[in-house]
């Protein structure tokens, strides 16, 4: 097994892309990371996206969006694994460039959800939960993370108001990022008379639906200086599954798998939470921002919606998240997410993150969840100078 | 319209049927081939009381395309008597009636209907118990 | 009796051995249907009637009030061999309600089932039909079921009372009938005093041609020639309970038979729930079952426009007190409500146009 590095990213601004197409916006990233590289052809393509056979009528999406940058006859298919399919894609990609078996591999994360329109994105983004027994009882996604934040409000005492740092904070960062969605701060009184979407999450709770996608060119680490002056080493890579339907879970307010994706991650890496300077965490959901910090060994039990409250997520804390905006004002285009995540903790790594730049950090995390924490998927990125 | 899917669900939609495990005696519901308890494959049906208390809640204001002509309506995570949570819909209740630890019982309602013409979907929701 | 006896009665004597109703949990005022439709200058036939909510049809009333006679029954469901609803607002016009009924109760697939039609008289046939089933030894028990959730003109007169409900019955042998059925007669005519076309939402109705030569001219000659056949007389019942598509035509066709008001009166629920059609002499009679005493004689006469009348003559038996109270009442049905304006009936009942 071999060392791999990250030598290259590209992403495009998330938003409403009407004019842009799928395969224009995944294009456009790869070309944007293959540039940043200086080169013009790669080993192999995967493509994390989620929706495209639904929302624009596209499967065979890795070998469309190869053929339409350039890199026809390029080994390239498409990994899906719900709203962590970005991450999935890496994890590919990963084991392509650790087995020896590839030296330049890209990731791609793409989505475009803007196609779909009323309706039908709630109907898409329910495939992510059981179809049979969840999504055809009239939920969508968040009704779901509804159901988990009433629980843990009910169990710890928590209020609608205790989540609204999560989203505050989001903002705050987005406005320095100039590929985020929104580039306005939210107040917190703006965030409790948000309407409600299915109480108690309200609009501000949740990651806004959006186009975009990102790309990361990974090598391995004796290769890397060939292709970057700033190389990051992916220092950890893992997946762990739970059930996918919420009321499946041994413990519902749990993130199982979140907690064991983390725990292989920390393995690898031979770090443990403390030793993290960045986390760019799954924040789809207020409540999933809480059950995250809590599963991976930030906050104890019904105690992670307090590191909201007291500044400690803030990028002067000592446990900066969404340091880009994260999916709630960065955006979440749901199957380009996980590569977002990715770039800017390569970002923060490098000490390109501008205005939102974290003091000198060397260990980043980002965790990619697929639907309420059916799948998760774990980076530990280190910076190699 | 979906017709196998929905028809093959029958017995789980209507009469609330599962799995109950040999070997640990696990009440399982959805139906599962595999034990998640104890990875036992010994299997039989076992149709659950439709007795069980509500274990969360939501008012859903924004709901996938099907579903949009219900709003608002409340979903809930109900523990059912016998042991496994499963998600339904709450009916005969005023949204904001829903509590947790609500006793309820199952009751067969229309999920949804594929526009005019299409085929209509029946399946199990619960309402509180206590009203006669 | 011979075959050519205009009393019908089975070889064998069958009764009911279960029944449930059910009836919705919402209730529109027709004070409300005034207020919208005359500036509330108006006579109320009634005082308000039961409406379903979005996620209710007659299928699914049925499989409750299904469910509710064989709480009381305590039969195998396996052993029912027709389950038979009657409606004039089944979900489909093609694709039969009491399939999903039939595998809702657990009677499938070792059953005849079928979806009847005769407007408001469409239960009690079933019940007709199964007395023969049942009474011929074909089977041991059959569930009939009239039902309706039907529509009304938006401002026509039938908007006031048009309701929701209806009831079930499990026809079985006369042993274990917690009701046996003495005898049955039906009279009909081609009468086209109300009706509705293919593709039409809502019916017509011919205002007082509904009255004379419809509803009495068949309840009266259906009731008076049940009693004549068995050589009974209006004091030798206990109740009589007749189809109520609003609250004075029963009791006038009550006094005409020489019934008294109170005879009438426990059966007597379209007041508070409206015309359930199919399913209005049933719900009735399982109001007066739920207070009904051993020894009691029934008369029930039922009409469908079209036109017809079923007319039934029942004995309560001491199996009556331990099975009322297994599942819910009638008067509990009718006590759990929850008031509704215009504006949310026109939704539950989708009479504005979406597409």
């Amino acid at each position: 097994m071999r060392d791999v590095s990250i030598v290259g990213i590209g992403q495009t601004k998330v938003g409403e892309h009407w004019e842009k197409s799928l395969r224009d916006l995944a294009v456009e990233s790869l070309w944007a990371a293959m540039d940043e590289v200086g080169i013009e052809k790669a080993d192999a393509l995967y493509v994390g996206n989620m929706l495209g056979g639904q929302f624009v009528g596209q499967e065979h999406l890795g070998t469309l969006i190869a053929d339409f940058a350039g890199l026809r006859g390029t080994e390239a298919f498409r990994v899906e694994a719900a709203c962590c399919s970005g991450a999935a894609a890496l994890r590919q990609g990963y084991l392509a460039v650790a087995s020896g078996l590839h030296d330049i591999v890209a990731v791609t994360g793409v989505e475009k959800m803007t196609d779909a329109l009323g309706c039908t994105t709630a109907a898409g983004l329910a495939t992510a939960t059981d179809g049979d027994y969840e999504a055809s009882q009239g939920l969508s996604l968040v009704a779901v993370h509804a159901l988990l934040m009433r629980r843990y409000m009910y169990k710890y005492g928590a209020t609608n108001a205790d989540f609204a740092m999560f989203a505050v904070n989001a903002h705050r960062n987005a406005v320095g990022n100039p590929y985020a969605m929104f580039h306005r701060p939210i107040s917190k009184d703006a965030f409790e008379k948000a309407r409600m979407i299915a109480d108690p999450i309200n609009l501000l709770d949740s990651a806004p639906v959006a186009d975009g996608a990102a790309t990361l060119v990974l090598c391995p680490r004796e290769q890397a200086s060939e292709f970057s002056t700033q190389p990051i080493r992916i220092s950890a890579s893992a997946v762990a599954t739970d059930s996918v339907a919420l009321h499946d879970r041994r413990d519902l307010l749990f993130l199982e798998s979140a907690y064991l994706s983390a725990k292989r991650a920390y393995q690898q890496a031979g770090v443990g939470p403390d030793d993290i300077d960045v986390f760019e965490l799954h924040d789809a959901f207020t409540i999933m921002s809480a059950l995250s910090l809590e599963a991976c060994g930030f906050a104890e039990r019904g105690e992670g919606y307090r590191l909201g409250q007291n500044g400690n997520i803030s990028l002067e804390g000592p446990t900066p998240i969404c340091t880009m905006g994260g999916l709630k004002a960065r955006g979440n285009p749901v199957g380009a997410t996980g590569v977002y995540q990715v770039v800017e903790v390569v970002e923060q790594l490098r000490g390109q993150a501008g205005p939102n730049q974290v003091q000198s950090p060397r260990l980043g995390m980002a965790q990619n969840i697929g639907g309420s924490g059916g799948t998760a998927i774990t980076h530990i990125m280190e910076a190699m100078n | 319209m979906d017709m196998p899917r929905h028809w093959r669900l029958k017995e789980q939609r209507y009469n609330l049927v599962g799995t109950e495990c040999l070997i640990c005696g696990a009440k399982l519901f959805p139906p599962r081939p595999v034990c998640p308890d104890c990875n036992s494959k010994q299997m039989q049906p076992f149709t659950f009381s439709g007795q069980g208390e509500v274990y969360s809640y939501s008012t859903i204001f924004e709901a996938p395309l099907g579903y949009e002509g219900f709003i608002p309506y409340a979903v809930a995570l109900v523990k059912l008597k016998e042991g496994p949570v499963v998600t339904a819909q709450l009916t005969d209740l005023d949204n904001d009636e829903a509590q947790v630890g609500m006793e309820v019982e199952m009751v067969t309602r229309k999920l949804r209907e594929y526009g005019e013409d299409g085929v209509i979907v029946y399946g199990y929701k619960f309402r509180p118990i206590g009203w006669y | 009796m011979t075959e050519d006896s205009l009393l019908l009665r089975p070889d064998r004597e069958v009764g009911i051995v279960g029944y449930g109703a059910y009836v919705p949990r919402y209730r529109l005022p027709a004070s409300e249907v005034a207020r919208v439709w005359k500036e509330g200058q108006d006579a109320l036939p009634i005082q308000e009637k039961a409406v379903p909510g979005l996620d209710e049809d007659v299928v699914t009333m049925s499989i409750e009030a299904a469910r509710n006679a064989l709480k009381r029954a305590e039969i195998e469901p396996g052993l029912i061999r027709a389950v038979w609803v009657g409606s004039e607002s089944h979900p489909y016009a093609v694709k039969p309600t009491s399939t999903i009924v039939a595998e809702a109760i657990g009677a499938a697939p070792h059953t005849q089932a079928a979806d009847w039609e005769f407007a408001c008289k469409a239960g009690t046939e079933t019940i007709q039909a199964a007395i023969g089933f049942v009474g011929s030894g074909m089977a041991r028990y059959a569930l009939c079921i009239g039902m309706d959730s039907s529509q009304a003109r938006p401002g026509d007169d039938l908007e006031y009372t048009a309701g929701a409900g209806g009831a079930a019955y499990l026809i079985g042998p006369k042993e274990q009938s917690l009701a046996y059925i003495e005898g049955s007669y039906s009279y009909v005519t081609d009468t086209p005093d109300f009706f509705r076309r293919p593709g039409q939402h809502y019916p017509q109705h011919g205002y007082r041609f509904t009255g004379e030569p419809a509803y009495f001219k068949h309840v009266l000659a259906a009731g008076q020639r049940l009693m004549d056949e068995l050589g009974y007389e209006a004091g030798d019942y206990t109740y009589a309970v007749f189809h109520q598509p609003n609250a004075k035509f029963p009791l006038k066709a009550g006094q005409a038979l020489g019934f008294s008001k109170e005879q009438v009166k426990a059966g007597l629920l379209v007041p508070m729930t409206g015309n359930t059609y199919a399913g209005s002499s049933l719900l009735g009679l399982t109001a007066v079952l739920d207070e009904a005493r051993p020894g009691d004689r029934v008369l029930l006469v039922s009409f469908g426009s079209g036109a017809g009348s079923d007319a039934f003559s029942l004995i309560v038996t001491d199996l009556i007190e331990e099975r009322r109270n297994r599942a819910p009442l009638t008067q509990d049905y009718i006590a759990r409500k929850k008031y509704i304006d215009y504006a949310l009936y026109v939704r539950f009942k989708k009479k504005l146009v979406m597409h």
